[in-house]
């Protein structure tokens, strides 16, 4: 795909989001706006990905008279971008497929249309932008797109909330961004990529421009402490919104800081690695910990987001820490695993909030206390949340269970690095990120667990029925491209490779000369993995443990009443509920993490009064950081609210002050 | 005739500021009208002898427009307002006269020190001019800054664009449309402060801004 191609299917989109605003009283618009971005968006998908594998070391670049006046807009394709151009693209086409039987519930889809398109435009602008004017004026149109869509269902008071926190943050990442380029640019103003990466620059200054660039993209991509406004936004929005989102947005961000970071700023300096290492370690930790206490689903989901972002970013941060000791095929392995890590949580993600949506659909809730039983009604969509449960929760043969691996294979080359400091921080982090991977499948087996087994816990849950059919088919095939690259990483490990190679300077082995699609990062004498032969054995056991409960023991089951001590009240409120799963690791890490208070009411003896316990759970990082800041920021603004209220003369005389004070520094300054 | 061009814009730009130097400590209404009415007149011989100097006869109209307007028709309508106002017999404090001009010194040293060296490459000629209009500019504002009667401020607001003028007619090649228009929006400006002057007064009884701020209950 040539990049001109690219940039008129990013035209495509625009148009259509104009095109949905003139639609958007037709009964069809909804579907035939959803098709049509999903058409494009899997042109995109396809051109971007025949590009990386065809030609992985080409980079098109191409000069569009836009924008800024006599400079322009500038864009380029190279396997970088591609490789985030399918990562995407993947996310929207399976968003879109969804949304055309998803987004026929939606009471104003006028809210919703116009701005869809736009989003997924503005993240596709931001990987082929190649100057800092185009990538920050893409980031913001991206930002500001998703914002509107957050506002989708503006009456709820909660989700004004989250629309504010939101566009707070995105501005504050904004400019966090627009001063490191601003940096990285210098008093010559060269703002285009392949000037900012040829000019040398002190290492204090790019220390600075990491340091803006951990806190524009980080805060897009939800790395603790900035991730306050992930888990209300992302779960605001509808659910496709929400899947791309946090499926793909995040990516995005993670994109940005790759292209700083790897790219433009220039050798990488060692401090960085600790910070990012330690920075994804702990968001990681701490965003499972919450997903593993939130009853929301969607909130659920938003806070493993912020884990799995602490991933990546644990790995990039890794990378950079064999990079800075010139140990390029560990720097290529930790990259390539924080990449396909990328790719591979871009689809599970996609698919859980897909189920999530569909579970709200079907019963209006999200309040996980409130479901259950719903295997029973949404036997399809509740098999395809099980997958990616099962991905999410790094278990072989999916492909969570991958990228894992390969990035504690990382971690555990990390002897080979000359600094003791880091020999001793590096297996340190490693064990955050198993307890990450641990509690994260303790997370998703309590959300399957009580949504989908036992009995429904409210009249809504038992009233469900299976999702639309366009819903299920985006859950399959994305359940379908997990499984393959669970199988067959190989494919995709070589398709980033040249990624790897542009930024790093190494690759990993070739992967697809190995026999049965096996996977071997650093030799097959020392690790190798093979999911084609884990999946082989995981269905021949299965279905043999079938077959043979089926034959011996099926017909042994007798039919009678309950034994009464079991279930002497048939209430589902008897059942375990996701409180109560969550309890233990709340009791664990209560104090710490959550300051997390159980106050008990318990009635005099003789009153009949309920007993009830409540739990106060806060966000620490809240309550340290933001309610301080915004203090402080109430009390700034207060005392320069004065100023409106000056005299005339006391005006002037600002006037004057600042124009003399201005001269004074252009009199002395020279 | 360089030499002489020389001296004698020189000369005329300084006694610009040596005029609004001169307003800066005036404390009675009449005087203050009268040395402003003698700051256009010679802002307009500065005008002028700039329009012969860099022959530029479209310059000529500007020093006519600001020796119509500047230096007769605004200070005699001034004047009217004043006696209409009843407040001739005012005498203004000015607020520590000796400090006032300190500052004003201090204001002219800076012009010279900021114009000067940002100007060395252009002729010496602009440079002189543009240094001082930039002191009388400053000047102008700081006689805003220090008065506390309405008709005052209006007199420095001018005075201030007086010195706009003579840095457009040092720099060479403004085009007459700018300076026209310029010179009728002041006109806009002086009709307007006009009227609003009246309509404070009838409103407060005073001319004085402190008493505007009373109405907005900013002092009790």
């Amino acid at each position: 795909m040539p990049l001109a191609l690219a940039l008129w299917y990013v035209a495509g989109l625009l148009v259509l989001s104009v095109a949905a605003i003139a639609m958007r009283g037709l009964p069809r618009a909804s579907a035939i706006v959803y098709a049509a971005c999903g058409a494009i968006a899997f042109a995109l998908l396809f051109g971007a990905a025949q590009r990386l594998i065809a030609f992985p070391d080409a980079t098109a670049r191409l000069t569009l008279p836009l924008g800024l006046p006599w400079i322009g807009a500038r864009f380029r394709l190279d396997a970088l971008s591609c490789f985030f151009l399918v990562v995407i693209n993947l996310g929207a086409v399976g968003a879109c497929l969804y949304a055309i039987g998803y987004g026929a519930h939606e009471k104003e889809p006028g809210r919703i249309l116009p701005f869809f398109p736009a989003f997924v435009a503005g993240m596709n602008c931001v990987v082929v932008a190649d100057d800092a004017f185009t990538f920050l004026v893409s980031w913001e149109f991206m930002s500001l797109a998703s914002w509107a869509l957050v506002l989708a269902h503006h009456d709820e008071a909660e989700n004004r909330r989250a629309g504010f926190v939101y566009i707070v943050m995105a501005s504050l990442g904004a400019t966090a961004l627009l001063l490191a380029f601003g940096l990285l640019a210098g008093p010559s103003g060269g703002y285009d990529f392949a000037t900012i990466a040829a000019t040398p620059r002190p290492e204090w200054l790019a220390g600075l421009v990491v340091v803006l660039a951990l806190v524009g993209a980080g805060s897009k991509a939800g790395l603790a402490p900035l991730h306050v406004w992930l888990p209300l936004a992302h779960p605001a929005a509808p659910s496709h919104v929400s899947a791309l989102m946090s499926g793909a947005m995040t990516k995005v961000a993670v994109y940005g800081f790759i292209r700083i970071v790897f790219d433009l700023v220039g050798p990488v300096q060692l401090w960085w690695s600790v910070v990012m290492m330690l920075l994804g370690a702990g968001s990681a930790v701490l965003g499972v910990m919450f997903a593993a206490i939130e009853r929301d689903l969607k909130r659920l989901l938003a806070y493993s987001t912020i884990e799995n972002i602490g991933v990546v970013f644990t790995g990039l941060g890794l990378a950079m820490a064999f990079k800075a000791n010139n140990i390029e095929w560990a720097a290529a392995l930790a990259f390539s695993a924080a990449l396909l890590h990328v790719l591979n949580h871009s689809l599970f993600k996609s698919l859980l909030f897909f189920g999530a949506g569909a579970v709200l659909g079907a019963t209006g809730l999200r309040d996980i206390e409130k479901l259950g039983g719903l295997i029973h009604r949404m036997p399809r969509s509740s098999f395809a949340m099980l997958g990616a449960a099962m991905a999410i929760s790094a278990l072989p043969p999916l492909n969570g269970f991958v990228s894992e691996w390969l990035l504690f294979q990382a971690v555990l080359v990390s002897p080979a690095l000359p600094q003791w400091g880091l020999k001793l921080m590096t297996p340190a982090v490693g064990a955050a990120l198993a307890l990450a991977a641990a509690l994260g499948a303790a997370a998703f087996v309590r959300m399957f667990g009580i949504v989908y087994l036992g009995r429904p816990r409210s009249p809504a849950a038992i009233k469900a029925t299976e999702t639309d059919p366009w819903s299920l088919a985006a859950m399959f095939l994305v359940l379908a491209l997990c499984l393959s690259l669970g199988v067959a990483p190989g494919l995709v490990l070589d398709a980033i490779a040249p990624v790897a190679h542009a930024l790093i300077g190494a690759r990993l082995p070739e992967q697809s000369t190995m026999a049965w699609l096996t996977v071997a990062p650093i030799a097959e004498a020392r690790s190798s993995y093979n999911g084609l032969l884990v999946f082989a054995f995981i269905a021949i056991s299965t279905l043999t443990a079938i077959e043979v409960i089926h034959r011996f023991g099926s017909r042994a089951i007798r039919r009678a009443s309950a034994w009464d001590c079991g279930f002497p009240n048939d209430d589902p409120a008897t059942q375990y509920t996701a409180s109560s799963f969550a309890q233990p690791i709340r009791r664990v890490f209560g104090n710490i993490v959550f300051s997390a208070r159980e106050n008990v009411d318990m009635p005099a003896p003789g009153d009949s009064r309920a007993a009830h316990l409540t739990v106060e759970t806060t966000d620490r990082i809240w309550s340290w950081i933001y309610e301080p800041l915004t203090g402080a920021i109430n009390r700034i603004a207060t005392s320069i609210n004065r100023l409106q209220f000056l005299t005339i003369r006391g005006y002037l005389s600002l006037v004057f002050a600042a124009l003399v004070a201005l001269l004074l520094t252009v009199a002395t300054w020279r | 005739m360089g030499r002489l061009a020389f001296d004698l814009a020189h000369l005329l730009a300084g006694s610009l500021v040596l005029l609004s130097l001169l307003m800066l400590y005036q404390d009675r209404m009449f005087s203050l009208i009268r040395i402003f009415a003698f700051h256009a007149i010679v802002l307009s011989m500065s005008v002028a002898w700039q329009a012969f100097t860099q022959g530029a006869p479209h310059l000529y109209i500007t020093a006519a427009i600001a020796l119509l307007f500047k230096a007769f028709i605004i200070p005699v309508s001034l004047h009217r307002i004043v006696v209409r106002l009843e407040v001739h017999r005012e005498i203004e404090v000015v607020g520590g006269v000796g400090i006032t001009m300190l500052i004003g010194i201090g204001l002219i040293a800076l012009s010279l020190a900021v114009m000067l060296p940002a100007t060395a490459s252009a002729d010496p000629l602009a440079r002189e001019d543009l240094a001082f209009a930039l002191s009388v500019v400053l000047l102008g504002l700081l006689m805003m800054v220090t008065r506390r009667n309405a008709v005052t401020q209006i007199i420095g607001f001018m005075s201030l664009e007086n010195g706009l003028i003579l840095a457009a007619a040092g720099a060479k090649g403004m085009p007459l449309v700018v300076e026209i228009s310029v010179a009728f929006s002041v006109l806009i400006a002086f009709i307007v402060i006009g009227v609003f002057l009246f309509r404070i007064r009838e409103r407060f009884d005073s001319v004085d801004v402190g008493v505007l701020e009373f109405s907005r209950g900013e002092r009790q």
